[in-house]
C-alpha cells in the first residue's frame, strides 16, 4: 500500500509541476489533460484505500515515509496516517477536486493564466492530501500552511484586481493569526510530549492535562486546555470562525472554482477536520470543547443571518459555508466528532455543488454576480437549476437529501449534551435553521424565478460586489446559455452524492466507522445515546418530519418563496423598517472597519512610529549621528590648540619639559 | 583522495589567488576578468565540497585540522580546522560567491576586475573567519574582510555611499576593539590564543561578564542585534546587489559563528547570568523590528529590516538555552534551540541572498528601490513575480521552505522556556507575512503602475539561473533539512554540554 | 681658568635666546632657521665644554656629528624657504599656517 498512498500524494504534485514549470510547452490542453490526469489518478487509488481500509478490513496504516530531521532526540518525520477517517477525507478531497478539475477546463475557458490555475488547484489538491493523511504535528502544519498558501495564490489569482490582491493578503495575514496560535499549540504538545507523532502524543493525553502551565502569573491552567484552545485557535482561521472569519468572504474574489473547491469544500474543513484527528486531546478538556461550541453557535447564526443581506450570488453562499462551518464546529463542540465529519462531507458535495451552479450563473450572465440583476434563469439552464434546487435543498436540510442527515444529527446531538453553553448553541444552531433556508431559496428564487431582470441594466442600484473582470457585464445581450458540459457533467456528478451521501447515516454516526479513530469520553457521547433509538434510514427520516429542525427550514423556504416571489415588497418595508438591523448586517457587526481600523492601521501607525522615532530619531540621529557629533564638538575645540606655528609648539614643549622636570626633580 | 589535502588552506587561498590574478587583469579585458574570476569561484566551491562529504558527522572534535607556528614569540598559529557550526557557513560561503560573481556579469561594468578581485578576497577571508582556530588568525580575518566590503559599498554604492561605508566601518570597528581587548585577555590568563584552550580556561564571573560584554559588542553589531542595528539598513541600500547579497547571506552570520564559538563556550556563566538581555533584545528584533520592517517605503531596506528580525532568531534560539535550564531545570530542548538558531543563519543566508538578487534585478532595470515606483510587475516579468513570490513566501517561513525549518524549532525550544517568550517570537509569522507580502502585493500585483514597469522585460536566462538554483537551494533545504542537521548533530550536542559545566 | 659654569652660562643664555627668538619672531622665516642654529651652537658650546672638563673626547666628536648635521639642516632648510618664498611670495611666519587645525 506504501507505494499507492505516497501515488496519490505525489500525482497532483507532478500534474501542478508539469503544469506549473512547462505550462508553456504543453499548452492548455496539456496542461489541463496531465492534472486532470493526476487527480483522477489519485481519486482512483483513493477508491481503492477507501475500500480496502472501509470494507477490505485494512487496519490503521501509519508508517514514516522520511525522516525530515532529528534534533535533541525529537524526531521530526513526514508519515502517513490512514485509517477510516483519513480514507473518507481523502476520497471527499479528490472527488470534488477532479470535480472542480473538469468544471475549470469550461469555466476559466477564455483565461490567459489556464495553465497556472491548473498546476495550483492540483498544488492544492496535494496540499490537502498531505494534511489529511499526515501522522504528525509538523506535517499536519506543513498541509495547514500550504493550503493556505495555494488559497492566496489562488484568491489573488487575477492579481490585477486590487480587491482581488487585497483580499489574497487578507486572507493570508487572518490564516497567519491562526497558524500564529496553532504553532504555540503545537510546541505546547512537544513541550510535554517531547513528540510530534499523533499516536505517541494521544497516548499522553491524560498526563498532559493533569499538568499545568502558569500562562498568567499567579494562573495554573491545564497545559492540554492551553494547548486544545492554541490548536482550536488556529482551526477557527482556517475554518473561518468568529472573530477571525473576515478572509472568507471576501475570498470570493477568486474564480468561483477555486471558492467551490478551498473556500466550501475542503480547504476551510480543515480545521473540523483536524479537531477531529485531535479528539483524543479535545476529550480531556471539558473547557476547551466548550470554547469549540460556543464559537461555532455564535458562527452558526450570526453568519447565516448576514447572508440573508448580501446581494452578491458568491459572497451569499460564503456566508452560507461560514455559518456551516459553525454547525461542524458545534458538533465538535458537542464531543460528535463524527456527526461534525459527516456533516463536513455531505457540505462538502452540496456546497461545491451550490458554487459550481452560481459559477455556471456567473457565466451564463457574463460575470454578472449580482443577484438583483437576475432572475427567471429556470427555463435558459435546465440542468443549472436542477442541481442548484437540489443543493439548495440538501443545504437547507430537506428530509432525505444529505444535509438533512447531517445536520439533523448535529442538532440532536447538541440538544443531548451537557457541556457549558450546549443550551445557548442548541437554541441559535435552531434559530440557524430557518435562517439558512431563508437565505439559501431567497438567492434561489432571485436567481432563477422571477422577473428577468438581466434584460435591462438596473441602474441606481448600489453595485459594491458586482466585479466583472471584463468589463462588460451590463445589460446581457440575447437569452442566457446553459453551460458547456465540462461545466455540467461535474454539477450533475456533485449532485448524486448531494442526494445519496446522507443514508450513509448509519454506519457514519451510529456505527462503528470511526471506531479507535475518533475518542469519545463515554459520559459526554451524545451521538452514541442518539444511536440507541436508530431504527434505520427511514426511521431516521420520518423521526426527523416531527422534529423542529425540518418545521423550520420549511418555514424559512415558505417565507423566502412568499417575499421573494409574491411580495418582494416586504423586504424592502423591512428594510426600510430596520435601516440600523441591515446596516449592521451589511456591514457583518463591522468586523472587518474593527480589524482595519484597530489592527491594520493600528500595526502601521506604531511601525511607523518606532521607525521614526525608534530607529531614525533615537537610535540613528540621537546616539549614533549624536556621537559623532560630540567627537566633532570636541575636536573642534581641541583643534583650537593647533595654530599651525611652530613657535607656539615650541613653546609648549618647553613648557612640557619644564613641567616634567619639575615633576621629576621634587 | 582528498583526505589529506590542505583542504582549509586551499579554500581559503584559492579565492584570494584569483581575486589577485583577476586584479591584474586590469579593467582592458573585462570579459577575461569576468570569466577568470568565475572560474575561480567555481574552483573554491568545487574545492569545498569534499568538506561536506568527508565530514565525519560522528564527532565534534575539529576536522581537517592544520597547524603551523606562525608568531612563535606569543605563540600563534595558523591554526585551521572545522566542526558542526563552520562547515555549512564554509558551503554557504563559497556556493553564495559563485552566485554573486555570476550575478554581477553585465551589472557591473565599472572597474570590472577590482570588483570581482574585492569579492573573491573577501571570499577567502570570510571562509578563514569560519576556520581559523587561533584567535590572532581569527581577528586579522574578521577585520582583513571588512576591506574588501568597504571597497565594494564605498566605490560601486548609490549616492549616500560614502556616510554608509563610514557607518559600517566604525560601527563594527568598534565593536571588534572590544573582542581584542578580550582575546588578549584571554592570552594572558591562558598563555595560548587557541580558541580551543580559551574554552577550558576557568574565568571569573566578573572576567566572564567582561569578556562577554566585549564579545557581545563585536558580534551583536555584526548580526546585528537590536539597538546596534541601524548600519545595515543603510549598508544594505547603498551596497550593490552582489554586496548586499554577501552582506546579508555571509557577514551577518559571522556575529552569529562568533557567540557559539566564543561567547557561549568561553563565558558560559556570564552568558547564563545575561541571557534576560540576550533574549530580551532578540525578542526586541523580532517585534520591534518587524513592525518598523512593514512601514519601509524602500525594498531593500525593507529586506534588511527583516533580516534583523530573521537574526533575531538567531540570536534567540542560541540564548534560550539558559532560560530552558532556569526554568526547567533540565538541558532538554537546548540543543533544538541551538540548531534551529544555526539552520536559521544557513536558510537566511539563502532567503535573504535571494531577495536581494530579486531587487537588484528590478533594479538594474529600473534604477530606483522605492516600491512606490513599482506596481504590477508579474504582468511583464511573470518567471520573476513567480521567483519572488516564492522568496517572499520563504521569508514568512512558510513550511517546505528553508524559512521554516529554524523558526519552528527555535519556536519550540522557546516554548520550553516561557509560554510569553514563545508567543512573542511566534508574532513573526504574523509580522513578516504583513511586511513581506504587503511588498509583493505592492510591487509584484496589481495593473501595470506606470510606463516603466511597462517596458520591463524578464529575468534573463542568466538570472533565471541564479534564482532558479537558489530557489532549489531554500526548496530541498525545507523539505529534507536532515542532512544539515546530521552535520550540526555532533558539535551541538557537545557545546551543550559544554556550556552546562561551570566555569566559576 | 674659566669655570666650567661660565660655559655653562653661555651655553644656556645662548639657547634661551634662540628659544626667545623662536618664540617672539613673527616675521621672518630666516630669523627661525638662524635660531635654530643658534640652538644647536649652543648645544655644542656644552659638548665641548664637559669634553674638556671630563677629559672624554667623544663629545667634541659629536660636535661633529652635530655641526654637520646643522650644516645639512640649513642647506635643506633654506632650500625648502626659496621654495616657500617661490610658491607663496612670502616668508612671513604669520601667513605660514597651513598645518592649522
Amino acid at each position: 500500500m506504501d507505494t499507492i498512498y505516497l501515488l496519490i500524494v505525489l500525482a497532483p504534485l507532478f500534474g501542478a509541476i508539469a503544469a506549473g514549470l512547462f505550462g508553456q510547452q504543453l499548452g492548455r490542453t496539456g496542461a489541463h489533460t496531465v492534472t486532470v490526469a493526476g487527480v483522477a489518478v489519485s481519486f482512483l487509488l483513493s477508491l481503492v484505500v477507501f475500500w480496502h481500509h472501509v470494507f477490505g478490513g485494512g487496519g490503521v496504516y501509519n508508517e514514516t515515509v522520511y525522516t525530515w530531521l532529528v534534533s535533541d532526540g525529537i524526531r521530526f518525520e513526514v508519515g502517513f496516517l490512514i485509517d477510516n477517517l483519513t480514507a473518507l477525507m481523502m476520497l471527499v478531497v479528490t472527488f470534488v477536486s477532479l470535480m472542480v478539475h473538469i468544471y475549470t477546463i469550461g469555466y476559466m475557458h477564455e483565461d490567459p493564466g489556464y495553465q497556472r490555475f491548473f498546476a495550483l488547484i492540483s498544488l492544492f489538491t496535494f496540499s490537502m492530501l498531505v494534511l489529511v493523511m499526515a501522522n504528525n504535528f509538523m506535517q499536519l502544519f506543513f498541509g495547514w500552511e500550504a493550503v493556505g498558501l495555494v488559497s492566496y495564490l489562488l484568491i489573488g489569482f487575477w492579481f490585477k484586481r486590487p480587491t482581488a490582491i487585497h483580499a489574497n493578503l487578507k486572507a493570508f495575514i487572518v490564516n497567519r493569526v491562526g497558524d500564529f496560535a496553532f504553532v504555540l499549540g503545537i510546541a505546547a504538545i512537544v513541550f510535554y510530549t517531547g513528540s510530534l507523532d499523533y499516536a505517541t502524543v494521544f497516548g499522553q493525553a491524560e498526563g498532559m492535562s493533569q499538568a499545568g502551565i502558569s500562562v498568567l502569573p499567579g494562573t495554573e491552567w491545564s497545559l492540554l486546555t492551553v494547548a486544545c484552545i492554541l490548536l482550536f485557535i488556529g482551526a477557527m482561521a482556517k475554518s473561518a470562525q468568529v472573530p477571525l472569519h473576515v478572509w472568507l468572504p471576501d475570498s470570493m474574489e477568486g474564480p468561483t472554482p477555486i471558492s467551490a473547491l478551498i473556500h466550501a469544500a475542503t480547504m476551510v474543513t480543515a480545521g473540523i477536520f483536524m479537531v477531529a484527528r485531535m479528539s483524543p486531546l479535545y476529550e480531556f478538556s471539558v473547557t476547551a470543547l466548550g470554547f469549540v461550541l460556543i464559537i461555532g453557535a455564535v458562527t452558526a447564526f450570526f453568519m447565516g443571518l448576514v447572508g440573508l443581506v448580501q446581494n452578491d450570488i458568491k459572497r451569499v453562499v460564503a456566508y452560507s459555508t461560514l455559518s456551516q462551518l459553525g454547525y461542524m464546529t458545534v458538533a465538535l463542540g458537542a464531543s460528535a466528532y463524527a456527526a461534525g465529519i459527516f456533516h463536513l462531507m455531505t457540505h462538502a458535495f452540496f456546497k461545491a455543488l451550490l458554487f459550481l451552479a452560481a459559477g455556471s450563473v456567473i457565466m451564463a450572465m457574463h460575470h454578472e454576480q449580482d443577484i438583483r440583476r437576475m432572475g427567471g434563469l429556470r427555463k435558459y439552464m435546465p440542468i443549472t437549476y436542477a442541481t442548484a434546487l437540489i443543493g439548495s435543498l440538501a443545504l437547507i436540510g430537506f428530509p432525505g437529501l444529505a444535509g438533512f442527515f447531517s445536520k439533523d444529527g448535529i442538532i440532536e446531538a447538541v440538544s443531548l449534551s451537557e457541556i457549558p453553553g450546549a443550551g445557548i448553541a442548541y437554541v441559535l444552531i435552531l434559530l440557524g435553521v430557518f435562517v439558512t433556508a431563508l437565505y439559501t431559496f431567497r438567492m434561489f428564487f432571485l436567481v432563477f424565478h422571477g422577473e428577468e431582470r438581466f434584460r435591462h441594466a438596473a441602474p441606481g442600484t448600489d453595485h459594491d460586489h458586482g466585479h466583472d473582470h471584463d468589463g462588460h457585464g451590463h445589460g446581457l445581450q440575447g437569452d442566457p446559455k446553459e453551460s458547456p458540459w465540462v461545466v455540467t457533467v461535474p454539477l450533475i456528478l456533485l449532485a448524486i452524492p448531494s442526494v445519496l451521501a446522507g443514508y450513509f447515516v448509519g454506519p457514519l454516526l451510529f456505527g462503528d466507522f470511526f471506531a479507535g479513530v475518533i475518542h469519545v469520553d463515554e459520559t459526554r457521547d451524545v451521538l452514541a445515546r442518539l444511536g440507541e433509538s436508530y431504527t434505520g434510514v427511514m426511521g431516521y427520516i420520518t423521526h426527523g418530519l416531527a422534529m423542529p429542525p425540518f418545521w423550520l427550514a420549511m418555514a424559512g423556504l415558505a417565507t423566502a418563496w412568499y417575499v421573494y416571489t409574491k411580495r418582494p415588497d416586504i423586504a424592502d418595508n423591512a428594510r426600510r423598517r430596520a435601516p440600523w438591523a441591515y446596516d449592521l448586517l451589511n456591514r457583518s457587526y463591522g468586523f472587518d472597519q474593527f480589524n482595519d481600523v484597530v489592527f491594520a492601521r493600528g500595526t502601521q501607525r506604531l511601525g511607523q512610529w518606532l521607525w521614526r522615532f525608534g530607529d531614525t530619531l533615537l537610535i540613528d540621529t540621537t546616539l549614533v549621528n549624536g556621537s559623532a557629533r560630540v567627537v566633532g564638538w570636541a575636536s573642534r575645540q581641541v583643534r583650537q590648540v593647533q595654530t599651525g606655528y611652530v613657535y607656539h609648539y615650541a613653546f609648549a614643549m618647553i613648557i612640557g619639559l619644564l613641567v616634567l622636570i619639575m615633576a621629576f626633580a621634587f | 583522495m582528498f583526505a589529506d589535502w590542505p583542504l582549509l588552506s586551499l579554500v581559503i587561498w584559492t579565492p584570494i589567488l584569483g581575486g589577485l590574478i583577476v586584479l591584474t587583469m586590469g579593467d582592458r579585458m573585462p570579459e577575461a576578468s569576468r570569466r577568470v574570476g568565475l572560474a575561480f569561484a567555481v574552483l573554491t566551491f568545487l574545492v569545498s565540497i569534499p568538506l561536506f562529504t568527508l565530514f565525519d558527522r560522528g564527532t565534534h572534535e575539529m576536522q581537517f585540522v592544520e597547524m603551523i607556528p606562525w608568531i612563535s614569540t606569543f605563540n600563534i598559529h595558523y591554526h585551521l580546522g572545522v566542526d558542526g557550526i563552520s562547515m555549512p557557513l564554509i558551503l554557504l560561503t563559497t556556493f553564495t560567491t559563485v552566485l554573486v560573481v555570476i550575478a554581477a556579469w553585465e551589472v557591473i561594468q565599472y572597474r570590472v576586475s577590482q570588483y570581482l578581485a574585492a569579492f573573491l578576497v573577501m571570499e577567502g577571508l570570510m571562509i578563514g573567519v569560519f576556520s581559523a582556530l587561533d584567535a590572532v588568525l581569527f581577528y586579522v580575518f574578521f577585520e582583513a574582510m571588512l576591506i574588501p566590503m568597504f571597497l565594494v559599498i564605498g566605490i560601486w554604492g548609490g549616492p549616500n555611499r560614502i556616510y554608509a561605508t563610514l557607518k559600517f566601518f566604525l560601527y563594527t570597528f568598534l565593536g571588534s576593539v572590544f573582542l581584542l581587548i578580550g582575546l588578549i585577555y584571554l592570552y594572558t590568563q591562558s598563555g595560548s590564543f587557541a580558541i580551543l584552550d580559551f574554552h577550558h580556561l576557568p574565568l571569573g564571573m566578573t572576567a566572564q561578564t567582561l569578556i562577554f560584554l566585549g564579545m557581545l559588542l563585536a558580534f551583536g553589531v555584526k548580526i546585528p542585534m537590536f539597538p546596534v542595528h541601524t548600519w545595515l539598513p543603510d549598508a544594505h541600500v547603498e551596497a550593490p546587489t552582489g554586496g548586499s547579497v554577501i552582506l546579508a547571506a555571509i557577514m551577518l552570520k559571522i556575529g552569529g559563528y562568533g557567540f557559539l564559538r566564543f561567547s557561549l563556550p568561553i563565558a558560559p556563566d556570564a552568558a547564563m547570568a545575561l541571557d534576560w538581555l540576550m533574549v530580551t533584545l532578540s525578542l526586541i528584533a523580532v517585534v520591534y523590528i518587524g513592525l518598523v520592517a512593514l512601514m519601509q517605503q524602500d525594498m531593500k531596506k525593507l529586506i534588511a529590516y527583516s533580516s534583523i528580525a530573521h537574526m533575531g532568531f538567531v540570536t534567540l534560539g542560541f540564548f534560550i538555552v539558559f532560560m530552558i535550564y532556569n526554568n526547567t531545570g533540565s538541558w532538554q530542548g537546548a540543543a533544538l534551540g541551538i540548531s534551529g538558531g544555526m539552520v536559521q543563519m544557513i536558510s537566511h543566508g539563502l532567503i535573504s541572498a535571494a531577495m536581494f538578487l530579486c531587487v537588484g534585478v528590478l533594479y538594474d532595470r529600473m534604477h530606483s528601490r522605492r516600491i512606490a515606483d513599482y506596481g504590477g510587475v508579474a504582468n511583464t516579468m511573470p518567471w520573476f513575480a513567480a521567483f519572488f513570490v516564492l522568496f517572499a513566501m520563504a521569508n514568512t517561513g512558510l513550511p517546505g521552505t528553508s524559512g521554516f525549518v529554524g523558526e519552528f524549532m527555535v519556536i519550540l525550544a522557546a516554548f520550553r522556556a516561557d509560554f510569553w517568550i514563545a508567543l512573542l517570537a511566534a508574532t513573526t509569522l504574523i509580522l513578516a507575512a504583513a511586511y513581506t507580502l504587503w511588498l509583493v502585493k505592492r510591487v509584484v500585483y496589481g495593473e501595470v503602475a506606470n510606463d516603466n514597469v511597462a517596458g520591463l522585460t524578464d529575468v534573463n536566462r542568466r538570472e533565471f539561473w541564479v534564482l532558479g538554483v537558489l530557489a532549489f537551494a531554500v526548496l530541498l533545504l525545507g523539505v529534507w533539512p536532515a542532512p544539515l542537521l546530521d552535520v550540526l548533530a555532533a558539535t551541538v550536542d557537545n557545546l551543550v554540554r559544554h556550556i552546562a559545566v561551570s566555569k566559576l | 681658568m674659566i669655570p666650567l659654569s661660565h660655559y655653562l652660562i653661555l651655553g644656556a643664555i645662548l639657547f634661551a635666546l634662540s628659544v626667545t627668538g623662536i618664540f617672539l619672531n613673527r616675521k621672518n622665516l630666516i630669523l627661525l632657521l638662524m635660531c635654530i642654529e643658534l640652538m644647536l651652537l649652543a648645544v655644542n658650546m656644552n659638548f665641548v665644554a664637559f669634553s674638556h672638563y671630563l677629559g672624554d673626547l667623544s663629545g667634541q666628536i659629536f660636535v661633529f656629528f652635530i655641526l654637520t648635521v646643522a650644516a645639512a639642516e640649513a642647506a635643506i632648510g633654506l632650500a625648502i624657504l626659496v621654495l616657500v618664498f617661490r610658491n607663496r611670495q612670502t616668508i612671513n611666519v604669520q601667513d605660514l599656517d597651513e598645518m592649522k587645525g
